[in-house]
């Protein structure tokens, strides 16, 4: 009797050991093709596919409303600049930012009403920086410079003046309050290798969105070019 | 004494548990990718450093270094899964009826430290041959309640002005990303102490978790006696 009961209890485990060991290696099959399928801008296709998924999720969660933490103008700290793509020449003493068919100054941005706030930049590697920041709203500088009518479908294309660097916004994103064209960190104007003349400020998103020394702003149909998304990183990367 | 094979964890169950292992080792895997790009974390007080989170060999051995990218698209794609599979446990046990055997009662901590003399061979006093003891109670809703924790404070740092609330809930974005690591370290501190477990419990133990059977009425410890 003792000998069925364990011949029974054998021929349950060997079941399920081999319904388990088809299950893991149907797993492991699956890693294994996520991992070898064709790069899609640096990540295998379906995890691209799965960054895109929770970017439709993120835009239609997001609400305007949603405000970015602000803190009191003496938790300011000091910049941590990283990363000098589309920025290592020195600035053209004639700098112009090109908007539609406008060239425009600094002086063009400063006439907007000026914003200050003081919020955390957050680095995609996962470091943070808290900084007062002054410029222009984005969408004071819309609705200055932009004549037709705003299609909030559209996306923002930026770049920089030698078009090494790139991002580019949902329209959302970009007009939201706290989306900022800066001329100054910290109470002074904008140093060089934090973006001078003018950067763009979007603490909605993870630093590499928010481009220094703007050189070209245009709207687009589709999703614009971005230089890290390019990489292999989300193309949203919004918080 | 006559030995019976009888029904120790449900199907459901055993489900959820195998396939949360691979799920929770690629989560932990791909948010170690994320962790190296700014490895700030240490055990030590002003410039003295006891324990570096984590020293070069660590990375260089286990392949995660200059991976950043790589790890977030993993993280941020098999999230889902992760959290899919531990919902779907946690309304499965409260549907089922299975949380009456899990959930700890005022008696569990006082039968946890007791159970944990006796592993330690401090005492003598065996643990109740209940389905889990109080240890095991504890341990196992303590895990539960961790992965949510690892969800909230992952949305907190993922999500943090969509879910703003909740980050300053957290103490703010680099505080949710401290107790999101803390979280992790917890889940390989279990690892390392479950596994233990499994191994001194014995065969029988680990069968019943792969084939929802145990052979009941008999010590596992001797050898089966042979019916005349």
């Amino acid at each position: 009797m003792s000998d069925e009961l364990d011949r029974q209890m054998a021929r349950l485990t060997r079941r399920s050991l081999l319904v388990g060991g088809t299950a893991a290696l149907a797993g492991g099959a699956l890693w294994q093709w996520i991992r070898t399928r064709r790069l899609d801008n640096g990540v295998p296709w379906p995890l691209r596919v799965g960054l895109d998924t929770d970017e439709e999720l993120s835009r239609d969660y997001f609400r305007e409303t949603r405000l970015v933490r602000t803190f009191p103008p003496d938790a300011a700290e000091s910049g941590r600049p990283n990363g000098t793509v589309g920025i290592e020449d020195d600035i053209a003493p004639d700098w112009k930012l090109h908007f539609g068919d406008m060239a425009l100054g600094l002086a063009d941005i400063q006439s907007l009403p000026k914003t200050v706030m003081t919020t955390e930049l957050k680095c995609i590697e996962g470091w943070t920086r808290v900084l007062q920041w002054g410029g222009a709203r984005f969408s004071d500088f819309v609705a200055q410079f932009y004549k037709d009518d705003l299609n909030p479908d559209q996306y923002v294309a930026l770049e920089t003046p030698d078009g090494e660097y790139y991002v580019g916004l949902d329209m959302a994103s970009a007009m939201h309050p706290q989306t900022l064209l800066c001329y100054e960190m910290n109470g002074k104007p904008l140093q060089p290798q934090h973006g001078a003349p003018l950067r763009l400020v979007v603490p909605l998103k993870y630093g590499i969105k928010n481009l220094k020394r703007i050189g070209k702003i245009q709207f687009s149909d589709s999703r614009p070019k971005d230089y890290w998304a390019e990489r292999g990183y989300d193309w949203y990367a919004g918080f | 004494m006559t030995r019976t094979i009888e029904p120790k964890h449900p199907r459901a169950i055993r489900w959820f548990h195998w396939i949360n292992f691979p799920l929770i080792s690629i989560m932990i895997w791909s948010g170690a990718l994320i962790y190296w790009a700014n490895d700030v974390y240490r055990i030590g007080l002003g410039n003295f450093t006891l324990f570096h989170f984590f020293p070069d060999f660590f990375y260089s051995l286990t392949g995660i270094d200059e991976r950043l990218a790589e790890g977030m698209a993993w993280h941020f794609v098999f999230l889902w899964l992760f959290a899919l599979n531990g919902i779907a446990y946690v309304i499965y046990t409260a549907v089922s009826g299975e949380w009456r055997y899990l959930v700890p009662n005022a008696r569990s901590f006082r039968e946890a430290i007791q159970v944990t003399l006796y592993d330690l061979h401090l005492s003598k006093t065996q643990p109740p041959p209940r389905k889990f003891n109080g240890a095991q109670q504890i341990a196992y809703s303590s895990i539960i309640l961790m992965g949510a924790g690892s969800l909230i404070t992952g949305l907190a740092i993922w999500k943090s002005v969509q879910f703003g609330w909740l980050t300053a809930l957290l103490g703010g974005y680099p505080a949710a990303r401290l107790e999101h690591f803390l979280l992790t370290l917890g889940y390989c501190g279990f690892f390392f102490v479950h596994i233990a477990q499994v191994i001194r419990a014995g065969w029988n133990n680990l069968r019943s978790m792969i084939s929802g059977y145990e052979i009941s009425g008999h010590d596992i410890q001797e050898e089966p006696q042979k019916e005349p």
